[in-house]
């Protein structure tokens, strides 16, 4: 899978966020291990493009989603922020590129500081970047309170455990967006939340998407949702993007095992879809020794001997959509026979 | 207790509540968690109970085990487990059943193993405790029901501590915990919750498998109505404490009366639709328990909500076919039903053409 190469990046320039060959390890105590939680991915986002980024737990895609904010720095590779690169930024510097770079995270309660009023803390950023009166400050809190469906009165003077999970939520998304940032990183954004209250809010990114000409990052491990937000998807597996494409295409036609597999573990509310056994055997191995060629091969239905020893490169099997697999499902050569059973 | 003798008989329901009522005493008065609950389990049925957060469907289930704070409760109705009433029981009472004839999953498998002792000792307490097994038995046990989860080295992994396996193993761990006993009655309460699909897929299935040769009933809660199509024979809808709908799984699927429930699962995103799409929503927030609405709780987010639903209660009635009831004035299917969504949809037309 899990593989390398960039031939799925766009000409430079056009996009607001190119990443290049990211890397992002990290030292386990004094052992000399390491984890390699990113090993080298690339991807960009256009503007006004929402990028999902899925895969299960430890596939790196939180930790992707921070190296852009550099939180921490990444261990090599590039991150170009609208022709800015990131890496190299001082401290300074970079505190100003996360005006414009913004983030949302996953658990709304435990992010909003919970002995701060609501109006305060969608206020802070605004204090700290010392912009406009106070006045106009107050007028362009409760502009935004008002767009995410918050009653700014309500906020002046209640704290955060006061307001249920899905309204915490949209505070973070208010609080992210009164300094106006053109890329925002919502990491699993909508997974501590109800089906019903997450569809309100997906509702509500959507429509603040197109009312500030926004850019998303949106990571998540639910599929469902990524597909209905997004424009492109990239599927990640162990630190590497296997498959990238148009939302509709990949979802319709995925063509890594390890994407078609991923979808077939859904469940589907419909009690008359026959319950397909067990899909995936087994977790993914552990980022500290991860397996050699493909990094899929061994959970892959269709792994060869190929795939044990040569790391499958990024191609195009239709316009937009990539993949990194030696047998992919549609678009390669002489697929290996997918067991079915 | 008494698992040999009355519910061999198959029409005996193996759990059975009547009104069942469990409120708290809060600050700020008296919360209706669960408000008048009738229910019942048949062995070897699985029973999915659905509802947002705060629809009482965790308490129902603690409820029927007996697992509730002991301060600050005040408990109505009965349960029943296997023809013999356990509602009045003290815990003391209850430790008998707990285990040995109910046990129960866990959401979070990390917070409820024990992090400071080895999975395999968490396993065999209990069969030496209800079992009087040796504790060279109760590892032979263990072991083999590590296998029966399909945890891989099952003799290794019985000398680790949770912190060492990944949140599937855990999980296995759980599950291998409750089944220990052989208890006749599984509570799983939303026991995939924490994990990831792919591991969900393979829990759920193991589940499910394990359920159908112990030949056990399970009471399955989740918020996700994928997880319990697939895999219940029944679905009780719960809001605001109380059971809105309830039907067989295909049924209920096929022939939704209770908007609520409709609601619920317009609100999946799905696979199908091209990306974009407006999601379905529902509107507010679940009832405060503490003051429900007057009427149909579900009323002020229904959109098809006339006067007489602020007004009156609806009684949880028959439906054409057998099994399925549901609580509501104007179900999906009536005339009201109708006239208002034609309404609807004229309104949403306009606004389009507005814009």
């Amino acid at each position: 899978m899990a593989g390398t190469g960039k031939a799925h990046l766009r000409p430079e320039g056009e996009a607001l966020l190119r990443v290049e060959d990211l890397v992002v390890e990290f030292r386990i105590g004094r052992t000399g291990l390491k984890v390699n939680a990113v090993s080298g991915i690339s991807f960009d986002v256009l503007r006004g493009e929402t990028l999902g980024i899925v895969g299960e737990s430890g596939c790196g895609k939180s930790t992707t989603g921070r190296a852009i904010m550099q939180l921490p720095r990444a261990t090599s590779g590039s991150v170009v922020f609208d022709g800015r690169e990131l890496t190299t930024l001082d401290k300074e510097e970079m505190r100003e590129v996360r005006t414009k770079v913004q983030m949302i995270f996953q658990d709304p309660i435990s992010s909003l500081n919970p002995r701060r009023k609501v109006r305060d803390i969608v206020m802070e950023p605004l204090n700290v970047w010392k912009r406009g009166s106070k006045d106009e400050q107050g007028a362009a809190v409760d502009k935004i309170l008002e767009e995410v469906g918050i009653d700014p009165k309500r906020a002046a003077e209640s704290l955060p455990h006061q307001f249920s999970g899905g309204q915490c939520q949209r505070i973070s998304i208010a609080r992210s967006l009164v300094l106006e940032p053109q890329l925002i990183i919502c990491d699993e954004p909508v997974s501590a939340l109800d089906v019903s209250v997450q569809a309100q809010v997906i509702n509500l990114l959507e429509e603040l998407k197109k009312a500030h000409g926004l850019t998303l990052i949106f990571i998540a491990h639910d599929l469902a949702v990524v597909k209905n937000i997004s424009d492109r998807v990239a599927v990640m597996y162990l630190g590497k993007i296997c498959e990238i494409g148009p939302s509709d295409g990949l979802y319709t036609k995925p063509a890594h095992p390890y994407t078609k597999l991923l979808l077939d573990s859904i469940p589907v509310p419909d009690p008359n879809v026959e319950t397909r056994k067990v899909v995936i055997e087994g977790e993914p191995p552990s980022p500290v020794n991860p397996p050699t060629g493909c990094r899929f091969n061994p959970r892959c239905p269709s792994a060869s001997d190929r795939c044990r020893s040569e790391e499958p490169t990024m191609r195009e099997i239709e316009p937009g959509h990539f993949v990194a697999c030696h047998h992919p499902l549609f678009g390669g050569d002489a697929p290996v026979t997918v067991r079915t059973d | 207790m008494s698992s040999a003798a009355p519910d061999r008989n198959e029409v005996e329901p193996l759990i059975e509540t009547v009104e069942l009522r469990t409120h708290f005493r809060t600050p700020r008065g008296i919360a209706r968690a669960v408000d008048g609950v009738t229910l019942q389990i048949r062995r070897g049925q699985s029973l999915g109970v659905v509802g947002e957060s705060g629809s009482g469907k965790t308490v129902l289930s603690r409820s029927i085990m007996g697992l509730l704070p002991r301060n600050g409760v005040i408990r109505e109705g009965s349960v029943r487990y296997g023809g013999e009433e356990i509602g009045n029981r003290t815990p003391k009472q209850m430790r008998s059943i707990w285990g040995r004839e109910m046990a129960m999953v866990f959401q979070d498998p990390m917070t409820s193993l024990n992090p400071v002792m080895k999975v395999g000792k968490q396993v065999t307490e209990s069969l030496r405790l209800h079992l009087g097994m040796s504790s060279s038995e109760a590892m032979a046990v263990a072991e083999k029901i590590f296998r029966d989860v399909r945890i891989p080295e099952p003799t290794r992994r019985l000398n680790q501590y949770p912190h060492e396996l990944s949140g599937g193993m855990r999980q296995r761990v759980m599950i291998a915990i409750a089944l220990a006993c052989g208890p006749n009655m599984l509570f799983a309460d939303e026991p995939t919750t924490a994990l990831d699909v792919t591991v969900q897929a393979q829990i759920l299935d193991l589940l499910s498998e394990q359920i159908r040769d112990r030949n056990m009933s399970m009471l399955l809660v989740t918020h996700n109505l994928g997880v319990v199509a697939g895999y219940t024979d029944e679905i009780a809808v719960m809001y605001g404490g109380k059971v809105v709908e309830r039907a067989p799984t295909k049924v209920l699927f096929s022939n939704v009366k209770m908007p609520y429930t409709e609601a619920l699962l317009q609100s999946i995103p799905r696979m199908n639709q091209p990306s974009h799409s407006r999601l379905a929503m529902i509107p507010g927030r679940p009832p405060d328990l503490v003051n429900p609405p007057t009427g149909c709780r579900f009323a002020p987010r229904c959109a098809y909500a006339r006067d007489v639903c602020v007004r009156e209660e609806p009684p949880l009635v028959q439906a054409e076919t057998p099994d399925h009831t549901f609580a509501c004035h104007f179900p999906v299917g009536s005339a009201e039903y109708h006239e208002r969504r034609v309404e609807l949809n004229r309104a949403s037309t306009t606004t389009a053409e507005v814009l």
